[in-house]
């Protein structure tokens, strides 16, 4: 017999029993069900197929508390698996009795109702505004005052779920007063819950300014601060990711994040931590920074260059080398005194090598071009251009030799130290189409140093001396 | 007479010169009209020309001095405009002058303050200096809290092994394991048995799932716990001969603990008539007495009205202490009486 007919088996072996007499039996039946249907999406379509889902709800509303919890683990464990099944539970009217439940006393109840809600208004943003009509929103701000951990727990995760998807939801859940609530657990000092609270709320901020700004006027800075110092892993990352949405969106939000010290903290988890969990705080630097100079230069002085250069360096995954280019790029676009912070830590060269290397991904590749281009619009620190000219693509070099070209007539030691440290000679090798940008520059250049030493400096000198000396008469 | 006659002589020619002249006359009539025409009309155009000629002159004159006029008023109203442009040029010049200077302080002061943004700078480096120290104080305390409970933990669980292995401990006869007698001194572990109480085998009630309900809210974590002992069957008793079943089993079904249905553990009150009963109970507990009070003055028409006794006293100073110094009663003396005894 193939699984699925195994699995029908069982389904219909079970279903009477969800009818039986003696409560401890339905309740086994109903425990049973959901444990098959939590692992097993196949289970979870025969579940919904088997028109086993109007008994529960119906029985939701009558029976004592232990079938509640079972028959909320059944539905949880349906709608995890796929927005159809979601869509399913919400069409057998389950939504109402679940929010029935959020009303009960006992809290073991509400926390399998909650939880079911969470599951089903994760999948999309319908199913969410079937929640939300359901009138789950206030219950759920109501379980979070409760004392017990594990349904704070829950009810927070199960906000989260509901306001990530859009505006208006975030706005319901706002409107319901959730915000004060979520920014005093921020202080509990359980790790899990810390966790659910942060992502609640930086899914509630993600969406526009005035979500952030609301966000902020609950006090979480500086409190939030003390969760990137946190022991667990998550607390930080989600830490990280509440105050990147809330720096994103616009520059007073990035000032005032700044001037509660938010930046040291953020840069001191990067430094901290490994892999994934950084991704969110690198971000937030290169969102801070691209707002305006004087926030990049706040993000430089705090220290913020050396942990993003140790990113790019160490890390194995592309996306968050990517983000750290792209972080860089935008803190040194700004103004000749940014690139030179982001020039002098020999970054410039990794930077060109990823670009160069055909093992990057695609997107790797286009944010360090990018992020090489900006910085070196603004370049003028001459050091950190040289090693540069001698593996650059046409592209980059035209930039670079371009950067050459702005300064060298001005500046006479920059000139000598141009000559002798092979830059004039390598410039002199590149070959450019006459009448492109990369061959004015290159003609700005020689037009810097006198005649003779361009000539020396031209590949094949030597061959043309030796070529005079042969075809020279003799003064005798 | 004889110019007479010459006359008449001449008079024949006279016809004859007369007639030739006025013939010769005749033929140069044309000749001299003509010629006279042409004097004359030389002349008037002459005189004509020289006429024009004047008008021309003066028209001319006219003319030239009323352009010269119109010059004039025009080269006037240039240099005036020249000279408006030049001023206008140059309050512009110095305006610029002004603008420049006050432009480039203003952005230089409030726009972009250098020194109030090195001073900012400086303001968050310092700021970030704190928040890190802060921050790193509290994850020392975190990390010390936490140490502190696993060290906590840690003893926790020493003692309660400890006391589980209690009958480990060395007594005079035997040594324990832990107090070897080949050791200078005994095991840490030997000196907390000897600190440690032993563990009653008590094991905690399994927690059925239909717990009182009087316990059934949520902030009360566990309902109370009955212990019930199961009692050990005493130490070296021979296993009786037959078919007995195991003591201990016996014991334990002997002993076996009520599991009341939840119909008969709870109360047959409910909790409303419980608390009704609590607070019958208090009342009876304050009551002081039994006398009803009775509102109206009616219901004690009927009652004689007892004076207190501060009242019934008469006034003035105790003149016990005063006055007399030993309570006198004459009523009671016997001398001075005309008859007490008969």
């Amino acid at each position: 017999m193939s699984q699925r007919q195994v699995l029908q088996g069982v389904i219909s072996l079970l279903r009477p029993l969800l009818l039986d007499v003696v409560p401890t039996i339905q309740q086994t039946a109903a425990l049973a069900l959901g444990r098959l249907a939590y692992f097993n999406d196949d289970l979870a379509e025969a579940v919904v197929k088997e028109d086993i889902l109007p008994q529960l709800v119906c029985s939701l509303s009558e029976q004592n508390r232990f079938y509640k919890k079972a028959a909320a683990f059944v539905l949880r464990a349906v709608g995890k698996h796929s927005p159809q099944l979601a869509q399913a539970i919400v069409e057998c009217g389950a939504l109402e009795a679940l929010v029935i439940c959020l009303e009960d006393f006992d809290p073991g109840v509400k926390e399998g109702a909650a939880w079911a809600l969470g599951y089903i208004a994760r999948h999309n943003s319908e199913l969410s505004q079937a929640v939300v009509d359901a009138g789950a929103v206030p219950l759920l701000v109501l379980c979070i005052q409760e004392p017990e951990i594990a349904l704070k727990r829950i009810a927070a995760s199960t906000l989260s779920d509901i306001s990530k998807h859009s505006p208006e939801l975030a706005q319901t859940v706002v409107d319901a007063g959730a915000i004060a609530y979520l920014a005093q657990m921020i202080l509990n000092p359980d790790a899990k819950l810390k966790c659910q609270v942060l992502s609640a709320l930086s899914q509630i901020a993600k969406h526009s300014v005035d979500l952030a700004e609301l966000v902020v006027e609950a006090e979480i800075f500086p409190v939030v601060l003390t969760c990137m110092k946190d022991s667990d892993e998550y607390v930080k990352k989600n830490g990280a990711t509440l105050i990147r949405e809330i720096a994103k969106h616009s520059p007073e939000l990035s000032q005032f994040i700044v001037n509660a010290g938010g930046v040291a903290a953020v840069i001191d988890c990067i430094g901290s931590c490994k892999g994934t969990v950084r991704l969110p705080g690198i971000m937030m630097l290169g969102y801070v920074a691209a707002h305006s100079e004087n926030l990049s230069m706040a993000v430089i002085v705090s220290k913020g260059i050396p942990p993003l250069c140790t990113c790019l360096l160490e890390e194995h995954e592309d996306h968050i080398k990517a983000a750290a280019a792209w972080a860089l790029g935008q803190i040194g676009r700004h103004t000749p005194e940014h690139a030179r912070a982001v020039a002098e830590t020999n970054v410039l060269g990794t930077l060109l090598s990823m670009y160069m290397d055909i093992r990057s991904s695609e997107d790797l590749q286009l944010k360090a071009k990018r992020a090489l281009k900006n910085i070196l619009q603004k370049c003028t620190y001459l050091p950190a251009l040289e090693p540069l000219l001698h593996d650059a693509p046409p592209n980059i070099m035209k930039h670079i030799v371009g950067q050459f070209s702005k300064v060298l007539p001005h500046d006479s030691k920059a000139r000598r130290l141009f000559v002798t440290s092979g830059g004039l000679k390598k410039v002199q090798e590149i070959k450019a189409e006459p009448g492109s940008l990369l061959q004015e520059y290159i003609n700005t250049i020689n037009n810097c140093y006198p005649e003779e030493v361009v000539r020396y400096y031209s590949p094949g000198y030597s061959e043309m001396l030796l070529e005079r000396v042969e075809n020279y008469q003799p003064v005798l | 007479m004889a110019a007479l006659v010459r006359l008449e002589t001449r008079l024949s020619r006279l016809r004859e010169e007369y007639f030739l002249k006025n013939r010769s006359v005749d033929e140069d009539r044309k000749i001299v009209y003509k010629a006279a025409v042409k004097i004359q009309s030389w002349f008037r155009g002459c005189r004509v020309r020289a006429y024009l000629r004047y008008l021309n002159k003066m028209a001319i004159s006219i003319q030239k001095w009323w352009r010269g006029y119109q010059s004039r008023r025009y080269f006037r109203k240039m240099i005036k405009t020249a000279y408006f442009i030049m001023k206008m040029n140059f309050y512009n010049e110095m305006a610029v002058r002004i603008q420049k200077r006050w432009r480039g302080y203003y952005v230089r002061k409030y726009t972009h303050n250098y020194y109030a943004l090195k001073k900012y700078l400086e303001a968050i480096s310092l700021n970030n200096e704190i928040v890190r120290n802060e921050l790193q104080e509290y994850a020392e305390m975190n990390e010390k809290k936490k140490k502190k409970k696993d060290l906590e933990k840690k003893e926790k669980e020493k003692k309660y092994k400890a006391r589980k292995m209690h009958y480990l401990l060395s007594t005079e006869q035997i040594a324990g394991i832990y107090n070897s007698p080949f050791r200078k001194f005994p095991d840490p572990m030997e000196l907390l048995l000897r600190q440690s109480k032993p563990l009653s085998h008590r094991q905690q009630q399994p927690k059925s799932p239909f717990t009182y309900d009087l316990y059934d809210w949520p902030t009360c974590k566990r309902p109370p716990a009955f212990p019930t002992g199961e009692p050990l069957p005493p130490i070296g008793r021979q296993k009786p001969q037959g078919p007995f079943r195991d003591a201990a089993e016996v014991l334990r079904q002997r002993y076996k603990p009520l599991e009341p249905t939840l119909r008969v553990a709870a109360s047959i009150s409910s909790p409303l008539e419980k608390a009704r009963e609590e607070m019958k109970r208090e009342e009876w507990r304050k009551c002081i007495h039994d006398n009803e009070f009775l509102p109206f003055s009616s219901y004690h028409k009927n009652e004689k009205y007892e004076l207190s006794i501060h009242a019934s006293e008469k006034i003035g100073k105790e003149t016990y202490g005063i006055k007399h110094f030993r309570e006198v009663q004459p009523n009671k003396w016997i001398a001075g009486k005309n008859s007490c005894i008969s």
